[in-house]
């Protein structure tokens, strides 16, 4: 065994003692009860729904969905509420779920791919009124998204110098530009402040090295920026990812409610209003919507954490 | 438009970002002098600038301009929307519901985060405990609210409940509640939602603050006898302090701006609206444009001060 090994060891243990005496103090058969309460209190209303969403639509109007627990078994569960949520004429949610992806996924990309020169150039390229600028798009990210929508929205529907209207009967894009930009705008200020954080951390004789073998900033950002950033645009990307998949404000705004390009959230939200007692619809609704974000949440976690709390003033 | 035309779209538009993106690499690649490298800077960051002043500022600087007009947009009406929302009846009830969710959400899911975290922290099970709580954050907003919705369910109390509250009360031999209906508790049954959902990213943060306190400090303090509760009072929670603030203050902006749990669970109706759905019920349905805006710009000088807070002791946290 090495010296290094040896130290690591002692220091591992010495931690383990010392916090676990911290936790201690604080443990007694009453706490345990307090975090198992918690715990199940946290996860009973989504199990709930849960268990609702396979249940036959009698038995969600007529029982409570714990029945189930009291006879168990899987024979009275169905997956007759995804089918009838899914591809109903009067629910289709297949439709909004595509929706929810095809507004998703530009609104991560647009941002990351403007993001990322502008951080570069930011961090590494020499300007007069470089800092200024950063400090501005920083201080930018305070503005609440209500204090800029109907400004915004008016931009779309009659912008200015006879351009082409991005919202209204023949938009471009079907009418999705107006989420696609809107939240690419509302991203870009905590995108480029995430990322130049990021890059201007990264040693500047490495820069410099490149630059006198005769790279330009274009080569040293693909070559060598690119690779090293990939796990802060990830970090990005996921929080970017989660916000926009759940967004509802966004999307009601200025998808205005069309069929066409609203979301999952609109939906279920205007189903809750119009069906609110149609529990078997909603719970499978529910689910629906949550499966994507909670896979891509629980895989990625770890890059989720550090997104989430620069974010934390995003809207 | 099919799936089919729609993800179309989709490719065409992203294609459309990448390629200027590309163009700007493009174009840029060959300068390198200095003057050539003040035009390379404004051709990155141009386009991400314009998009944030013809989106953000410009945008902003009209809804305060807004604020001071009539609801068509023609007069000046001074402060008279402000005055609106700090006189009428049921805009003040909008911003009593807003301080009742604003002071509850952030102390409470706070509070239970800072415990849970202590409680589990060390623990067998530890990451699949956290799992649990942290859950929430990864879901909407309107989807919390479909599954808080669903166990408040009411029904008269002669007849199987099929919503879990109503149950426990029923089992308990209480009679059954309606409550998202009943005034004035409902907004505090609705600020559970929020707390349900907020609790797990302070648990998380904290969580991590709780593993980053040195063990030295607290072995001298042990030392020195302390222990139990006096341990977490005078050394854990003075040694988090920072990540405490900036749990609060983030949970309060988001609190303030959040609208969809009121619009999903009630919409807004018996007595439970709040500052940002009042905003978007104004604007949006009403047509009251000034008094829309104005709701907006009290928003954005509500979080104002507690960003520029939240910012400065963020700052602090990295800097230790």
């Amino acid at each position: 065994m090495t010296v290094a090994d040896s130290v690591s060891v002692e220091a591992v243990v010495e931690k383990e003692t010392a916090s676990s005496r911290a936790h201690k103090t604080l443990t007694s058969p009453w706490a345990s009860i307090a975090a198992i309460a918690i715990a199940v209190l946290w996860t009973i209303p989504t199990i709930g729904l849960f268990i609702t969403s396979f249940r036959p639509e009698q038995d969600v109007k007529t029982t409570g969905w714990w029945t189930v627990l009291q006879n168990p078994g899987l024979g009275g569960l169905t997956w007759a509420n995804y089918d009838a949520v899914l591809h109903g004429a009067d629910t289709d949610l297949a439709v909004y779920f595509v929706n929810t992806i095809v507004i998703t996924i530009p609104s991560v990309l647009m941002p990351i791919s403007l993001a990322v020169i502008a951080a570069y150039a930011f961090s590494w390229m020499s300007f007069p009124g470089r800092d200024f600028l950063f400090v501005a798009v920083f201080a930018l990210q305070i503005v609440p998204i209500q204090v800029t929508m109907i400004p915004l929205l008016k931009l779309y529907v009659q912008p200015p110098f006879n351009l082409q209207p991005l919202a209204g009967a023949d938009a471009p894009g079907g009418g999705f530009y107006t989420i696609w930009l809107s939240h690419t705008i509302f991203a870009l200020p905590l995108a480029i402040y995430l990322l130049h954080n990021f890059m201007s951390q990264i040693p500047g004789e490495l820069i410099e090295s490149a630059r006198v073998d005769g790279a330009g900033h274009v080569q040293i950002f693909t070559r060598i920026m690119l690779p090293l950033m990939t796990p802060a645009i990830a970090a990005f990307a996921i929080f970017q990812f989660l916000w926009v998949w759940n967004d509802l404000l966004v999307a009601l705004v200025f998808g205005g409610g069309s069929l066409d390009v609203s979301p999952l959230t609109v939906r279920l939200a205007e189903l809750s209003g119009t069906k609110g007692q149609d529990w078997h619809l909603l719970s499978a609704g529910a689910f629906v919507s949550l499966v994507v974000p909670l896979i891509v949440f629980l895989s990625l976690q770890r890059f989720f954490v550090r997104g989430l709390l620069a974010g934390s003033v995003k809207g | 438009m099919s799936s089919t035309e729609k993800f179309v779209q989709m490719f065409i538009c992203i294609a459309l970002f990448f390629g200027v993106v590309a163009i700007i690499l493009l174009l840029t690649s060959k300068l390198r002098s200095r003057s050539g490298e003040r035009v390379q800077f404004l051709a990155f960051v141009l386009p991400a600038l314009a998009l944030i002043a013809i989106g953000l500022l410009y945008p902003a600087i009209v809804t305060i301009y807004r604020s001071f007009q009539d609801n068509t947009g023609t007069d000046f009406v001074g402060i008279d929307n402000y005055h609106t929302v700090f006189t009428d009846s049921e805009q003040l009830r909008v911003l009593r519901n807003t301080a009742a969710w604003v002071l509850l959400v952030p102390t409470v899911s706070t509070f239970i985060g800072l415990v849970y975290a202590v409680l589990v922290d060390r623990a067998r099970l530890e990451k699949f405990a956290k799992g649990l709580i942290f859950l929430p954050m990864a879901i909407s907003l309107v989807g919390a609210s479909l599954i808080w919705k669903f166990v408040y369910d009411y029904k008269d109390k002669s007849v199987d409940q099929i919503g879990l509250a109503n149950q426990i009360l029923k089992s308990l031999g209480f009679d059954t509640y309606q409550f998202l209906l009943t005034e004035p508790w409902n907004t505090l049954f609705l600020i559970v939602i929020m707390i349900w959902v907020q609790a797990g990213f302070a648990m998380t943060i904290l969580s991590a603050s709780i593993k980053a306190i040195p063990d030295d400090i607290i072995e001298a303090a042990r030392l020195d006898g302390v222990s139990g509760l006096k341990m977490f009072r005078y050394i854990t929670i003075p040694s988090i302090r920072p990540s405490l603030i900036v749990v609060i203050t983030t949970i309060s902006i988001t609190t303030l701006k959040a609208f969809d749990i009121v619009r999903t669970a009630t919409g807004g109706n018996f007595d439970t609206s709040v500052l940002a759905y009042e905003f978007y019920v104004q604007s949006f349905r009403s047509n009251n444009a000034g008094l829309g805006a104005a709701l907006a710009v009290i928003i954005f000088i509500l979080v104002l001060p507690i960003v520029v807070y939240n910012v400065r002791q963020m700052r602090r946290l990295e800097a230790r």
